[in-house]
């Protein structure tokens, strides 16, 4: 990535994090008229936490779909393609069954363990190195297992509101959440980008091949065992505390490899930035739409990520396999 | 000694085998499909973690980091296929860069994607990573498939020619055994993952291989001595 697409994707994101404490703007200028102090809790009670969110969130789904395809080999891998996303949200469904929502760290170990649950199964199944066919299947596999299996723990909830309650937060949502909620995402989502950040180089010379990167001094699976926990943790975090939002990892690596002249590894970064970019993004739109009433901001990206992925098994499978 | 390996082992691979090679050799690798060229190979590279000792140049390749190891050895796998399409430049970079290899002729193609290359032009591509970073050992796998039959003369000639006056060395597994016999210094026959003889001459090719020399070059051996058997 040069320091001029940095510098632009830095200040895009910053004009977006502005944009989402401060639109929209005409609610909270009354409120200010009326009663600052009200005013100043909405923005950090509510917009700020919302506005945190969709950055950490966002950026957490680039990376981790960053480092997944890299460790992949393909650009179709991403977090819910792969079904860790829904394995997350069943871990944490059935965490929230047992305990309620009101435990965020029994649902962030639920959802941590079910997106590593997930993930290893499809590296067993499919295997590290698959073809894209194999890949998806599997994918796909995992992800109707968890998806059935979490329709059957809301199925049996114990009463209609503990139901309506799991199928919002499964919609994937930032709003209501509390400052606290937002640094429990944060705070171990910054660690693993981090950490995955120091695993780029591996990645980019993983892509001369397995055996290469090997004969160039990399443990290969300890890497690929260090990517599938990395990713797992961060999204389960983000899960926990935001339900599933799906095609941002899918989406932003795709766009960043642009910036990466397509380096897999060096991508992570603006993986990262054009991952809270889109989700700021989404959100916005999401606010601002004029529906009546809030979208669920999962329901969104679906409705635009699905084409686009479309549109990508069309176009760039070819691309794939030299 | 450029190298100097023993007891090297792969479960079910490779069993026990023993390798020096001096400055400036070029040794090739003979045997027949299965007999652990390419493990042996592994072995050196260090990859699939290998039971027995390794020092090139007197250290321990195993031990350096990926910022040191290309120099002390670089391995040419024999699969010419890459899991990501980057560019031809980047490859070589990401290997570990270094010398601009005129000989290969890459000019033109180093600013295209590795998938845009025909499977000979990507085989020089990869051959450039291997021996751009000018390692102590070079490993070759094949080096000359897919090569047109100019470029398998070009590219073992400028291997001999790297090595000439340096203090490094290669090994090179192939299948032409007249290549071999052009530009080997020595040549190690391989079967059943040991080093099974030395050089071309004598009785072990036809037992090993199944073929002896013709009047018009290699054919198979008239008595029933099915290669494949032995394995």
């Amino acid at each position: 990535m040069t320091l001029r697409a940095a510098i632009l994707l830095l200040l895009v994101l910053a004009g977006l994090f502005a944009a989402s404490l401060l639109l929209p703007f005409a609610p909270l200028r009354a409120l200010f008229e009326q009663d600052a102090g009200v005013a100043g809790l909405v923005l950090t009670e509510l917009r700020l936490p919302r506005a945190l969110l969709a950055l950490v969130y966002g950026a957490t789904l680039g990376a981790s779909g960053a480092a997944i395809q890299a460790l992949f080999a393909n650009p179709l891998a991403s977090p819910d393609l792969t079904g860790t996303t829904s394995g997350a949200a069943l871990g944490a469904v059935v965490i929230a069954y047992l305990f309620g929502f009101a435990a965020p760290i029994a649902l962030s170990i639920g959802s941590v363990a079910g997106a590593l649950l997930a993930l290893g199964l499809l590296l067993a199944l499919a295997g590290p190195r698959a073809e894209t066919a194999t890949l998806l299947l599997a994918g796909l596999a995992i992800s109707a297992l968890a998806g059935a299996l979490t329709t059957l723990a809301l199925a049996l909830a114990p009463s209609p509101f503990a139901f309506y309650e799991a199928y919002d937060w499964l919609m994937g949502s930032l709003v209501d959440r509390s400052l606290d909620q937002a640094a429990f995402a944060a705070l171990p989502s910054l660690l693993v980008i981090v950490l995955l950040l120091r695993l780029g180089p591996a990645l980019d010379r993983l892509a001369l091949g397995e055996e290469v990167a090997q004969s160039l001094g990399h443990d290969v699976a300890r890497l690929r065992l260090q990517i599938v926990c990395l990713t797992a943790l961060g999204v389960g975090a983000c899960v926990a505390i935001c339900g599933a939002i799906g095609f941002i990892g899918l989406i932003a690596p795709i766009f960043a490899r642009r910036l990466s002249r397509g380096h897999p590894g060096r991508a992570i970064l603006p993986a990262a930035m054009i991952g809270a970019l889109l989700l700021l993004a989404a959100d916005l739109v999401v606010r601002l739409a004029p529906l009546g009433r809030t979208l669920p901001i999962g329901v969104l990206t679906a409705l635009i990520g699905a084409p686009f992925f479309l549109w990508l098994v069309a176009h760039m499978r070819w691309r794939l396999r030299p | 000694m450029i190298l100097q390996a023993s007891n090297l082992s792969l479960p079910g691979r490779l069993f026990g085998v023993s390798i020096e090679i001096a400055e400036g050799e070029l040794v090739c690798l003979v045997g027949p499909n299965g007999s652990g060229k390419t493990s042996l190979l592994h072995a050196l590279a260090g990859i699939g973690r290998p039971a027995g000792q390794v020092a090139v140049a007197g250290v321990d390749p195993r031990g350096l980091g990926p910022a040191l190891r290309p120099q002390a050895l670089t391995y040419l796998p024999a699969a010419r296929d890459l899991p990501w399409p980057l560019l031809a430049r980047d490859l070589i970079a990401l290997g570990g860069g270094g010398a601009d290899l005129a000989a290969l002729a890459l000019g033109p193609l180093l600013d295209r994607r590795v998938d845009t290359l025909s499977t000979g032009e990507r085989s020089r591509v990869l051959i450039a990573r291997a021996l751009a970073p000018r390692p102590r050992l070079l490993l070759l796998d094949e080096p000359t498939a897919n090569l047109d039959p100019l470029w398998q003369i070009r590219l073992m000639e400028l291997v001999r020619d790297e090595l000439r006056g340096a203090s490094r060395a290669a090994l090179v597994a192939i299948h032409d055994l007249d290549a071999a016999a052009r530009y080997a210094d020595r040549i190690l026959v391989m079967d059943q993952g040991r080093i099974a003889a030395e050089g071309l001459d004598g009785p072990h090719v036809a037992e090993i291989f199944g073929i002896e020399r013709g009047e018009s070059g290699w054919r198979q051996v008239s008595r029933p001595a099915d290669p494949g058997s032995s394995r």
